[in-house]
């Protein structure tokens, strides 16, 4: 929370009023700069290394990262009073919340729709394409 | 100028505000009666707007939830669709989106520290920013409409075949009337002997501008870089294959050829025109544009979706589930932009007219926060559509 000193005065010479805290430009810019290179990581992670299944939770984590930046620099969030950050930060608790519940209820029904679907010519046709994409990339 | 200059000036440009002293902080003409002073006022605003990115997250959940359900459990939809999505132009928006996040974040600084030009033209680039999310956001549409990428059981993809109307054109028609309109009152305003008024459209029609800077990048990107869509940058082998074209390798080359004019408002006559001729004999070096720029990550599928699967795709609406998704969740943001850019010029016309100063900045910092808010759901948007696989 170390606020710089320098910047108790507007350039006008006018006092700040203690709830303005100006963030630091060379700690604006380092955010953007840190915000490019992980997008830079993300895409090079999604598509060099062969993560599988993983892959969407490497991509999430950095997607969080890049968010906690947004939130902690670009949002000022690190001067914000404790309450605001609660109040924003409870959001993701209801929507963990409702995709939790939403998918363990879709999970007790997916066998029945898949008897369905496996009747459909198209769903059939869908596996052996995606596998010979999937095969032309790898030989690359 | 001085804090009082300031609100003079404001004044004088025919504010509603109460009559209070200038310049005295504790009760500013800027306060809000019910307010005790600027601090409870902007604390109690700042909260709201806190309270109001919630209901924001919550609103947007409902289509991650639809998205995680549909992924989980059919991850070989997601893994087929991504093909059809443009890694390049979802990361140049991704840069564009953080950079006009860089640019509001230190246009909120500006504003804290009273320097009023800074933050106009600060405001004025981060519009512009917004505008060119659009602009790119407008060319991947327009493609995807092209090629039958459309929702649900509209979706009827058809690598061979370029129809449809001349999207991106109808696409860009809003945002150069609206860009047109500003420099008309920038002009009037200039004119008038209003230089405020003249100012604030000034420059809201150079932010506008940034549409047409998107687009042009998209279409450049399109035109030379792209990879081909699945199945196009080989000969598709047609069982039967529209209007009875027996010579099926032609119909690979075609498709490309058009491609490479579909996005331009002056080409969409000319490959129209191919449609049915034969202009594109022997053009068979186009039918490889991948191995012309040869490091690209997908381009060119050296697999042929013969008319048959091309058809039983069509026929289920798995792909077409993926796009519901896919163009609820880009076109859900790509709203909450459009009413981005209208809040950003709202605060670019108060910044130019002088509102602001060292303890009343709130409504720069509001909206700046809404702004990171679309930026952060785009952080998120942008690896679970374009990265799968």
């Amino acid at each position: 929370m170390a606020h710089h000193d320098e910047a108790t005065q507007s350039d006008e010479g006018n006092a700040l009023p203690s709830f303005s805290h100006p963030m630091p430009l060379p700690t604006l810019l380092a955010t953007f700069g840190a915000l490019i290179f992980f997008t830079i990581v993300t895409v090079v992670v999604a598509k060099t290394l062969p993560l599988g299944s993983f892959e969407v939770w490497v991509s999430i984590g950095i997607a969080t990262v890049k968010a906690a930046l947004v939130l902690l620099f670009f949002m000022h969030m690190l001067h914000d009073k404790p309450f605001n950050v609660l109040v924003f930060m409870s959001s993701f608790l209801f929507v963990a919340l409702f995709v939790g519940i939403v998918l363990t209820d879709t999970d007790q029904y997916q066998d029945t729709i898949r008897e369905a679907e496996s009747e459909d010519a198209g769903a059939a046709m869908f596996s052996p394409l995606l596998e010979r994409l999937t095969a032309a990339e790898e030989d690359k | 100028m001085t804090t009082a200059d300031a609100a003079d000036a404001a004044h004088g440009e025919g504010d509603d505000h109460g009559h209070n002293d200038h310049g005295h902080h504790e009760h500013g003409e800027f306060i809000a009666h019910h307010f005790t002073g600027p601090r409870q006022q902007y604390d109690s605003a700042k909260l709201g707007i806190w309270l109001f990115l919630v209901t924001e997250v919550l609103f947007f959940s409902g289509l991650f939830v639809a998205y995680t359900i549909y992924r989980y459990h059919h991850p070989e939809v997601f893994n087929l669709a991504s093909e059809f999505l443009d890694t390049t132009l979802g990361a140049i928006n991704t840069v564009v989106l953080l950079f006009s996040s860089l640019t509001m974040a230190w246009a909120v600084r500006a504003a804290q520290l009273e320097q009023r030009r800074l933050s106009a033209i600060l405001v004025t680039i981060t519009i512009f920013c917004a505008a060119m999310f659009l602009g790119v956001k407008a060319v991947e549409y327009s493609h995807k409409w092209h090629i039958g990428l459309f929702v649900a059981h509209f979706f009827d993809y058809d690598p061979g075949h370029h129809g449809g109307a001349n999207y991106l054109l109808l696409l860009s028609i809003v945002p150069a009337g609206s860009a047109v309109v500003c420099f008309l009152l920038a002009g009037l305003g200039l004119g008038t002997g209003k230089p405020m008024s003249g100012q604030f459209w000034g420059l809201m029609g150079l932010g506008l501008i940034g549409f047409f800077g998107g687009t042009g990048l998209g279409v450049f990107y399109q035109d030379n870089f792209a990879p081909a869509d699945p199945g196009t940058s080989v000969p598709v082998i047609a069982s039967h294959s529209e209007g009875g074209e027996a010579e099926d390798v032609h119909a690979g080359a075609e498709t490309t050829a058009q491609e490479a004019g579909e996005a331009e408002a002056a080409h969409a006559v000319e490959s129209e025109g191919h449609d049915e001729s034969e202009a594109h004999h022997g053009d068979e070096e186009h039918a490889h544009p991948g191995d012309d720029h040869g490091g690209d990550d997908h381009g060119g599928h050296d697999v042929v979706i013969n008319q048959e699967e091309v058809d039983a795709i069509n026929a289920t609406s798995n792909l077409g589930v993926f796009f519901s998704i896919y163009y609820f969740m880009t076109g859900l943001h790509a709203f909450h932009i459009i009413a981005g850019i209208l809040a950003l010029g709202w605060l670019l016309y108060r910044i130019v007219h002088l509102n602001f100063r060292a303890d009343y900045y709130g409504p720069v910092d509001y909206v700046g926060l809404y702004w990171h808010l679309v930026d952060l759901i785009w952080i998120y948007l942008f690896p679970l559509l374009y990265l799968i696989g």
